[in-house]
């Protein structure tokens, strides 16, 4: 019976990695399919070559659970197929064309659980394409995997709790930390207190990062709306506004994000039916607890089905990986499972929590300037797509993106998505929802030109 | 100008690859985006204003930072690890 199985998992982070561990326990051989070299995801993110770095310097209080993961990992070698530096570019009901080693080759799957991870979520403000400004996720990046700092004096700018956490790191490694800007007010800080019942460790070390910035010295700024980012070659400064009053301040390089987008591309491939998400401002594919999508043997689990962080992604990886045997009528430990839906239930109002303590900036959208870029790939300003909707009667997103072009340059909206569709909806007076949400296309990244078909599998 | 700052990683061994016609030396495991960026300020100029870019989400998703090899190849070089005798391009010939 399980002989038969052929899962196919995309992504190899916190939630693709514990499903591979259910299905290998259970005899399975899935095909784990990711596009890093090292297994880990982005939070857990392993290092090319060993360097004088600790664990605990590079994933700090999280060192122990990084290591349990990477170990997993490890020890699965024998019991997966794994595929590195792979990407799954198209699916279709039972195949996937994966592109690796400049060859694309087709894998069946008899099931597929997308572990696909999330990047930064943005908005556009003036000067965000200078050199110098990276997403808060690429900080990290850089810093953890490269060993580098973004810059010599660094400002973090947006909300959620990278911001904090990359800020903290940066001041660890011995970076020059210029400011915190919180596009959020203080005020809303007070919502974390309502999270220590469940989540008292998370909660305090979040208030110890934030108090740690402020013991040394680095100005922590609440209520910040960006103004523009100075440059020309690379960034030279940061405007903002506050409480009405315009400040500035010299800096060489910004990070930047508000929170984090799922990658959902391949859901949409696999044809699974999408809910708007109110908390998350975003479309993310239905799934049930077990994280069981619209489409049978389609599983969706970690930041890529919804953002949860990586705790819930393991937990929800493992959660799918039971699914599939629970599918496929073989035995499960149904006190396990208990216990996951119960840790998953318990993350998911703590997140509830989380977005009321750093609040997407609503106003934003609204308030950019006309000629502000919106699209990175393109150049394409905000201007253009508000006269869209003015005259053209533009109220869907898709609409836009033909008449406009915004959201289908290279990175196909994973920068600009967010930003079009907050603009859309403002200039046209619609919900957010009812403007809708960008529709995938294969290939979902950019491909080598020279790749060549293969038909054998992967 | 360089971008980035090296705070760790800088005793592993050295990686040579050219830079702008210049010969370079970039660190064993850096991407191309950290070998680039830690000795000049950008990648690639847009074929739209003509602005510098460098990257900006170090994650393969922005495709932002995508650099041109002499032989005319183009990399994405936050995902796209630094080899031996690499010769990038981030700015039109002649431009210095
Ligand atoms: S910096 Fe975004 S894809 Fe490389």
């Amino acid at each position: 019976m399980s002989k038969k199985l052929r899962p196919l998992i995309v992504g190899a982070g916190p939630a693709g990695i514990r499903a591979a561990e259910v299905l290998a326990n259970a005899g399975i051989r899935p095909l784990v399919v990711d596009e890093a070299p090292l297994g880990g995801g982005q939070i857990y993110r392993q290092r090319f070559v060993p360097d004088e770095r600790t664990p605990r310097d590079l994933y700090g209080s999280e060192a122990s659970k990084a290591t349990a993961l990477h170990q997993t990992f490890a020890a699965l070698a024998d019991c997966i197929d794994y595929r590195p530096q792979a990407l799954v570019w198209n699916i279709g009901p039972t195949v996937a064309d994966i592109a690796v080693d400049g060859r694309s080759r087709r894998a069946d799957f008899t099931h597929l659980v997308l572990a696909t991870g999330a990047t930064d979520r943005v908005l556009p403000f003036d000067g965000w394409t200078i050199p110098g400004v990276f997403t808060l996720g690429g900080a990290q990046v850089a810093l953890k995997s490269q060993g580098c700092a973004i810059g010599d004096s660094v400002v973090f700018m947006g909300t959620g709790p990278l911001l904090y956490l990359v800020a903290w790191q940066y001041l660890k490694a011995g970076a020059q930390v210029a400011a915190v800007l919180d596009t959020a007010p203080f005020a809303a800080k007070l919502n974390l207190l309502l999270g220590l019942p469940s989540q008292p460790g998370v909660v305090l070390r979040g208030i110890r990062y934030a108090a740690e910035l402020v013991a040394r010295g680095i100005p922590v700024h609440y209520g910040v709306a960006p103004i523009r980012v100075e440059g020309g070659a690379r960034v030279t400064g940061i405007a903002w506004r506050e409480a009405g009053k315009e400040s500035r301040l010299a800096c060489d390089a910004v990070g930047f994000g508000l929170g984090l987008r799922s990658e959902t591309q391949l859901a949409d491939l696999a044809g699974c039916h999408f809910i708007f998400d109110e908390r998350d401002r975003a479309w993310r594919p239905e799934r049930d607890a077990a994280g069981r999508t619209s489409v049978p043997g389609v599983y969706a689990a970690g930041d890529g089905a919804g953002v949860a962080g990586a705790d819930a992604a393991e937990l929800a990886g493992e959660r799918t990986g039971w699914a599939i045997l629970q599918d496929a009528n073989l035995p499960v430990d149904t006190m396990r499972i208990r216990l996951l839906e119960k840790k998953l239930g318990a993350i998911d109002r703590f997140r509830s929590i989380l977005e009321r303590a750093f609040p997407f900036p609503t106003a934003w959208a609204a308030g950019l300037p006309d000629d502000v870029v919106l699209c990175r790939c393109e150049e394409i300003a905000v201007a253009d797509a508000r006269l869209a909707a003015r005259q053209q009667s533009v109220v869907e997103i898709n609409r836009l993106k033909a008449l406009t072009r915004i959201g289908m340059g290279r990175c196909q909206g994973r920068m600009c998505g967010t930003a079009a569709a907050e603009v859309l909806a403002s200039s046209c007076g619609r919900s957010l929802e009812a403007v809708g949400r960008l529709r995938s296309q294969a290939p979902i990244k950019p491909l080598p030109l020279d790749l060549t078909g293969e038909e054998d599998a992967a | 100008m360089a971008l980035l700052k090296r705070l760790a990683r800088r005793d592993l061994a050295i990686i040579p690859f050219t830079l702008d016609g210049v010969p370079r030396e970039g660190r064993a495991g850096d991407t191309i985006l950290t070998a680039a960026l830690t000795l000049t300020e950008q990648l690639r100029h847009s074929e739209f204003s003509g602005g510098p870019r460098a990257g900006f989400c170090q994650m393969g998703a922005c495709q932002d930072c995508w650099v041109v090899t002499a032989d005319g190849r183009r990399l994405r070089a936050c995902t796209t690890l630094l080899v031996p005798g690499m010769d990038l391009r981030t700015r039109p010939e002649g431009q210095s």
